[in-house]
């Protein structure tokens, strides 16, 4: 299998201009085997894309994605997840481990790499629970997963509470290199929320999640890693107390990494005022005040990464009174549009700097780096993304890939589109579609 | 208007318009038949979620004075229980032919979710913490009355009225508030922080935490239904405690000014808010809120299904 990509312009971690060089590349058998000038001439391909007017970039990989697959497949399922991360731009994602059952043993674990690459869209990188069925019990047994290919671990749906298990999950794995990542969540605070704590839920008489019970857990292990020497990841980070605290222990030399959701750059807890359980998300959709805090993370590089937390729910689970309904939207498919909408035409990053928060910044917080987020160059994986960053686009919930349909973004224009998606030397995502 | 799910939903013009109604309303009770054939054909759906014979006997009662059918859709007996949707449930009723869907549901937003569903028109008779609005609606009526003032938009101006107690869990604290403020009076909730909303800044009104500094300066105190399960939540130490500070006794009561109203949406906790028998002042206007309560939602399901219309005689 071998293809060319022609008219493009790349943008890698080696890319020091934000626009990128101009170059046209092949690819066979899963790697990159030529990049040279625009128009010149290449070794015959099976295959031709077209790149103009597109960024040409190793591809995305996305750090917290809830595939659902097994126990949820009315909601999602491995293979329609993989179509919509291919679709959004990924080469690789991490599915969060709160499945049924969770990803506390090897044999779920293999099974949902194994349906990964039956769909075969993209890498499908299963996480690890911190503690036995996510109760917050007993550790689960970090290296007998990662044996198996786990390199992240998380009790994602929920946070580790007890402090002196935290401590121990982090002392024990220090040394096994792997990346503790924390759902930052004091539940006591939190019992019955539906929305974020402020002056729009005491309207709307809904129960408040307070921006204090993410910051108190953020603030804990920000300690334990000081107490502990080991590092640690924040999923979805929402509050600018947050941005703060951990913009702090980085200067402190800290090993401390951070992803932030699109939604919760670009969705005020305002959208909850028509009653849409589409908007019910955790952590909860905050102010115009947090959504500046966290841009401003990302653009000084105290967040990391963009993971889009996708969520997918069946509709009728989303059609039930907001107490019932559960948390989570759909991200993949939105992702760049969102991040190139709200960072890039506002002015506030480039183009370059949402590329490293999509790409490979993630691939190392992953540990994917000898193959995701890697340079545009001979000789590398060819997990690549094509993607047209001025293309604008409206976003239909019925065309969407996911199984689900609950996109917060339904009827928006969006700008920047993925026109074409490179996967192990294969074009699963051809002007938009993927392959089927 | 097409719903009465919220005061700031039909604003400070669908309010007067209502309580202005609501004054044929209250001659039509006084008739000898109170009865006339506004809305005949027309059916009234109660979905009553949550149980509250006292808010569904009132609008089935309106409803009746205005010659519409009533249809009583219990959820003990219902569908939902085995397995069915709100949605299936809706459009089920929807399909029915109703015209207006009364409704009360434990969870906030509920009446706008259903409103997706259904041509029918809604009246939200309480949905979770947020939204009671014929209550607020009957409770500006009865101060109107009492005070001898007619429906205006700022008919209430210069009036102080304090809510007391649960406010952070009290749909009729929120509709209330938001009703009696349209109008142009000044609002202050009264409570122990934990029973504050957390924050206020949405809405003009203040808050402080002694009745005792309140009671003396309001023209209104209308008292809110303690719940007991809020103790379970360590909201408040316990009753007892409780009433030492937000509730109404008799001697309390001496303090406020000789032309003060009391009121209540019902049902009163005895022994835990109030302390003494309202029934023994004529200040109270609890019983007042009772009877307007029908002319009230006599006048919301007209506006609803006939506004424009003569009232008939």
């Amino acid at each position: 299998m071998s293809l060319i990509v022609r008219g493009g312009r790349i943008l890698d971690a080696n890319t020091h201009t934000d626009s990128g060089r101009p170059a046209d590349l092949r690819v066979a058998d899963g790697l990159i085997t030529h990049v040279v000038e625009p128009g010149r001439e290449l070794p015959a391909a099976d295959q031709e894309l077209d790149a103009s007017d597109c960024v040409v970039t190793s591809g995305f990989v996305d750090l917290h994605v809830h595939l659902r697959e097994p126990g949820r497949e009315e909601s999602e399922t491995i293979e329609t997840g993989s179509r919509a991360a291919a679709k959004g731009g990924f080469t690789a994602v991490i599915a969060m481990p709160n499945t049924e059952p969770p990803h506390d043993s090897r044999i779920v674990v293999d099974f949902v790499r194994e349906q990964g690459r039956r769909a075969g869209l993209c890498e499908v990188v299963p996480s690890g629970c911190i503690t036995m069925d996510r109760a917050g019990e007993r550790l689960a047994p970090f290296a007998e997963l990662q044996a198996a290919g786990v390199h992240l671990f998380t009790d994602d749906g929920s946070g580790v509470q007890d402090a002196q298990l935290m401590r121990r999950a982090l002392e024990y794995s220090r040394d096994l290199g792997v990346t503790l990542a924390q759902h930052c969540e004091v539940v006591s605070l939190t019992v019955g929320a539906v929305m974020h704590e402020g002056s729009c839920c005491s309207r709307l008489g809904l129960p408040g999640w307070p921006a204090l019970a993410e910051e108190l857990m953020v603030h804990r292990d920000i300690e334990l890693c000081r107490l502990t020497g080991a590092g640690m990841h924040f999923l979805h980070l929402s509050t600018a107390r947050s941005v703060e605290l951990v913009r702090a222990a980085k200067a402190d030399g800290l090993a401390i990494t951070a992803e932030v959701a699109p939604h919760h750059f670009s969705l005020t807890d305002e959208l909850l005022s028509g009653f849409d359980p589409v908007f019910k998300v955790n952590p909860p959709l905050r102010t115009p005040a947090d959504i500046a805090a966290l841009k401003e993370g990302l653009a000084d590089g105290t967040i990391d990464a963009i993971a889009t937390d996708h969520a997918p729910h069946a509709e009728r689970l989303k059609e039930q009174p907001l107490d019932q309904a559960p948390p989570g939207m759909l991200g993949l498919e939105t992702a760049l549009g969102v991040s190139l909408t709200e960072l890039v035409d506002t002015g506030l990053m480039t183009l370059r700097q949402v590329v490293a928060a999509l790409s490979w910044n993630p691939a190392r917080i992953a540990r994917l780096a000898d193959r995701h987020g890697r340079p545009v160059s001979v000789g590398e994986p060819a997990n690549l993304t094509v993607f047209d960053p001025t293309a604008r686009w409206e976003v239909d919930p019925s065309t969407l890939a996911s199984r689900s349909r609950n996109t917060p973004y339904g009827g928006r224009v969006l700008r920047g589109r993925v026109r074409h998606t490179i996967y192990e030397g294969v074009a699963v995502v051809v002007d938009g579609e993927a392959i089927q | 208007m097409k719903h009465v799910r919220s005061i700031s939903e039909i604003g400070t013009e669908g309010v007067v318009r209502i309580l202005r109604t609501a004054r044929h309303m209250e001659a039509v009770n006084s008739r000898p038949v109170p009865k006339v054939p506004a809305l005949v054909g027309r059916t009234v759906v109660s979905l009553f979620f949550e149980d509250s014979t006292r808010t569904r006997i009132s609008f089935e009662t309106a409803a009746r004075r205005l010659s519409a059918d009533t249809v009583n859709f219990s959820v003990s007996t219902s569908s939902l229980n085995k397995g069915e949707s709100l949605r299936d449930t809706i459009e089920t009723v929807s399909a029915m032919g109703a015209a207006v869907f009364v409704v009360r549901h434990r969870t906030s937003g509920v009446p706008w979710q259903i409103s997706e569903w259904t041509d029918a028109s809604i009246v939200n008779a309480g949905d979770g913490w947020h939204q009671h609005p014929t209550q607020a609606l009957l409770d500006c009526y009865t101060v109107m009355a009492r005070r001898g003032l007619d429906p205006s938009p700022e008919c209430l101006a210069g009036l102080r009225i304090a809510i007391v107690g649960d406010s952070r869990h009290s749909r009729v604290a929120r509709s209330c508030l938001e009703a009696f403020s349209g109008l142009g009076a000044e609002v202050v909730l009264v409570g122990p922080a934990t029973l504050l909303p957390p924050d206020t800044t949405s809405w003009t009104v203040s808050t402080s935490t002694s009745l005792d500094d309140v009671l003396p300066e309001v023209d209104v105190v209308y008292m809110l239904r303690m719940q007991r399960e809020r103790m379970n939540e360590a909201l408040v130490p316990d009753l007892a405690e409780y009433s030492r500070r937000f509730g109404l006794d008799e001697t309390r009561w001496s303090r406020t000014r000789p032309d003060t109203l009391l009121m209540h949406p019902g049902p009163m906790n005895r022994g835990v808010e109030m302390m003494f028998d309202p029934s023994s002042t004529t200040q109270s206007a609890i019983i007042d809120q009772v009877t307007h309560g029908i002319s009230v939602r006599m006048a919301v399901l007209f506006e609803l299904l006939a506004s424009g219309d003569e009232v008939p005689s």
